[in-house]
């Protein structure tokens, strides 16, 4: 079998999906007859026709509600934002429509909400965000954040297929980076289970999206020097899997949260923060976090670089807290 | 079923080439505006070729086809007046005051650049020269314009903002927030709506119903206008009128342009979503060369005056790319300042 890039095992997920469920639509901007400006969405048009891959006009608030409608009368849609940096303009449809509806009065709303997310391309402040830290505290919403091919097939089934509305940030720094084989029939990844992508003894890093790859990459130099990195792959960023996560902080007392988001207000913060509360008792040092600075996303280069946290900056701190 | 291009005013079924619209520009305003329509094409070309080269970080957009609209449209401001231009209006910001190294030195992302190599493109501004700088979030300028024009009305300055918009971008909803405010406040905003067939890769029909974006000032209970986006005089024209207008406390207007985007979305873009026949119909009303006929058949200017300006934009390019390749990325640890005031 073939290689299969990270973007096409999303793009595959979501054909599957299309060709087994008639409810299953695709909507969003330019994703017809261009096939998405990443090309996520190519020959969906010519396969499913206008109908179920609907070419929309800019109008980001319009396209999530009436996935919302759509979502609550029995229909699957799959929306498409161009870049994830424009879900900000849906952000009163998700947090305050989607979000709490089935609490509210009932009505589920299976809806996914997918795009493009992350740094490391020189797309500068309003095309590299990873805007997880803001929609992470509605309650409601589910967000899944794939590291490897077989995720990204995986959890994009599973999202469809979710009765709750999801938001689905793909890494576009991973979309042609990473390859590997998918089986015949990829079977979906259960939602709400972090996967360890790697065994270790002596510290765990605890990471999502592109920055899995920073820490396995870690992870190999470090062996050199006879430290033995776990890493575990949240995958799911909502709801949290508390339970791997302390399964690994109680082997090896020693953490590390990893993610690619603005310091303050991140991810990283309320990972740190439950292990705090529910494994006090089995930390030998503090826990940690790595994380982008607290500044909009810089665009030149050497700034961006300075910005995101990458192999050698995690080696140098993960060197500090094992030595703590 | 609505063909997204509708009827273009009379002046815009004129064969190309044949006279543009009236003005009291005389002979030296109008070299003027032929060479910022001139600078434009020629720096976007200069940054299409760094582009090739690497030089250019990040995506290249360009107004190709459209310098008239930009240029025509800020030529009617004052000195007073604000403006907020989009990723297309290069054109205008050159007029407004900026320098092509700025445009340079921000598309190849160095430390010289007006955001020291925090953003890129044409993604600046200047208080001081009255220009706001956009975000990508398309319409979001429209309702920040109206807050410049509000301000400038509490603090009793006589000035009026000028913002842009892309036929796409009137279906965000903070375009139809913006002008909505705007028009019950009778602000002094003028919005230029540039037609220019595609928004990406999706035609105006799958944008919106109406062929006129010029129609939805209807629904505002604001003036609205289609002109001949190429022809920059009628661009000019449209928007003094609306200008006056908008200082005598007649509110917005919406202004739509109709043009053409001759390239595609970005430099990455090939645009093999538009038929070909519309590039060549367009090519023929290209607002440059057509500019150039009307300056020597009205006898304007000569073969040799145009030559010069030409010339001269030349030379001055060579410096500006220069300057720009010579200046230094940005030491790393910038990326740590300005966060707050
Ligand atoms: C709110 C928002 N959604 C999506 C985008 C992505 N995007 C950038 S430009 C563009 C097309 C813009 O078309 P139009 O407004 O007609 O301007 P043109 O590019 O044709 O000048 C899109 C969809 C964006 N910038 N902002």
């Amino acid at each position: 079998m073939s290689e299969t890039t990270y973007l096409e095992a999303i793009r595959r997920g979501m054909w599957d999906a299309m060709e087994q469920d008639e409810r299953v639509f695709m909507i969003g901007e330019d994703i017809g007859i261009y096939g998405g400006a990443f090309r996520v969405t190519q020959g969906f048009l010519e396969r499913f026709g206008e109908e179920r891959v609907i070419d929309t006009p800019i109008s980001e608030s319009a396209i999530v509600g009436a996935a919302i409608g759509a979502a609550m009368m029995g229909m699957r849609p799959v929306v498409e934002m161009q870049f994830i940096d424009f879900i900000a303009c849906a952000f009163n449809q998700i947090v305050n429509f989607a979000a709490p509806n089935h609490y509210r009065w009932g009505p589920a709303v299976p809806m996914v909400v997918r795009g493009p997310c992350g740094g490391n391309v020189h797309g500068s402040a309003f095309h590299s965000q990873n805007p997880e830290g803001f929609f992470h505290r509605a309650p409601g919403l589910k967000i899944l954040a794939p590291a490897t091919v077989e995720d990204a097939y995986g959890l994009i089934q599973a999202a469809i297929q979710d009765p709750n509305p999801v938001l689905f940030f793909e890494h576009k720094f991973l979309y042609r980076r990473i390859k590997a084989e998918l089986p015949e029939n990829p079977a979906p990844v259960e939602i709400g289970k972090a996967r360890l992508a790697r065994e270790g003894r002596d510290l765990s890093i605890i990471t999502y999206g592109a920055m899995l790859h920073v820490a396995l990459e870690a992870a190999e130099i470090l062996s050199g020097d006879g430290i033995e990195l776990e890493v575990l792959d949240l995958r799911t960023l909502k709801p949290l899997d508390d339970e791997a996560i302390l399964a690994t902080v109680r082997k090896t007392s020693r953490v590390l949260v990893l993610s690619e988001e603005p310091r303050t207000g991140s991810l990283a913060g309320e990972v740190a923060a439950r292990i705090s509360e529910s494994a006090f008792d089995w930390l030998d040092a503090p826990v940690q976090r790595m994380t982008c600075l607290d500044t909009p996303v810089p665009y030149s280069p050497p700034m961006e670089a300075f910005y995101l946290p990458n192999v050698e900056k995690l080696v140098a701190q993960v060197r500090q807290l094992s030595s703590y | 079923m609505s063909q997204g291009f509708g009827p273009l005013h009379p002046g815009a079924q004129e064969p190309a080439g044949e006279r543009l619209a009236r003005t009291e520009l005389g002979a030296e305003e109008q070299k003027r505006l032929y060479h910022f329509m001139k600078l434009t094409r020629r720096v976007e070309a200069r940054l299409s070729n760094l582009y090739r080269q690497g030089k250019v970080v990040g995506g290249l957009y360009s107004g190709h086809g459209q310098e008239a609209t930009s240029v025509g449209s800020a030529f009617a401001l004052g000195p007073q007046d604000f403006m907020g231009p989009i990723i297309r209006n290069l054109g205008s910001m050159l007029v407004r005051g900026v320098q092509p190294r700025e445009v340079m030195t921000q598309y190849m992302a160095r430390g010289t650049s007006p955001t020291g190599g925090k953003d890129g493109n044409t993604h600046f501004g200047d208080l001081e020269r009255g220009l706001v700088a956009p975000i990508s979030m398309l319409g979001a300028l429209i309702p920040v314009m109206a807050g410049v024009a509000l301000a400038g009305r509490m603090q009793g300055k006589d000035l009026v903002a000028l913002t842009y918009i892309g036929d796409g971008g009137t279906s965000t909803g903070d375009f139809h927030e913006g002008l909505n405010f705007a028009a019950v406040q009778d602000l002094p905003l003028v919005v230029i709506a540039e037609h220019n067939g595609y928004a990406y890769s999706t035609p105006t029909s799958k944008q919106m119903k109406v062929d006129n974006i010029a129609a939805k000032a209807v629904g505002y209970g604001i003036a609205g206008e289609i002109i001949d986006g190429n022809d920059v005089l009628a661009v000019y024209e449209a928007t003094r009128r609306a200008v006056e207008r908008a200082r005598g406390g007649g509110g917005p207007t919406l202004i739509e342009a109709k043009t053409f985007r001759m390239k595609g979305h970005a430099e990455h873009d090939d645009a093999g979503y538009v038929p070909p026949e519309l590039f060549e119909e367009w090519a023929e009303k290209d607002p440059i060369e057509r500019f150039e006929r009307h300056l020597l058949g009205q006898e304007l200017a000569t073969e040799e005056e145009l030559a010069a300006i030409t010339a001269e934009i030349e030379t001055g390019l060579d410096a500006e790319v220069d300057f720009a390749l010579e200046s230094p990325f940005p030491p790393p640890e910038r990326a740590l300042e300005g966060v707050y005031e």
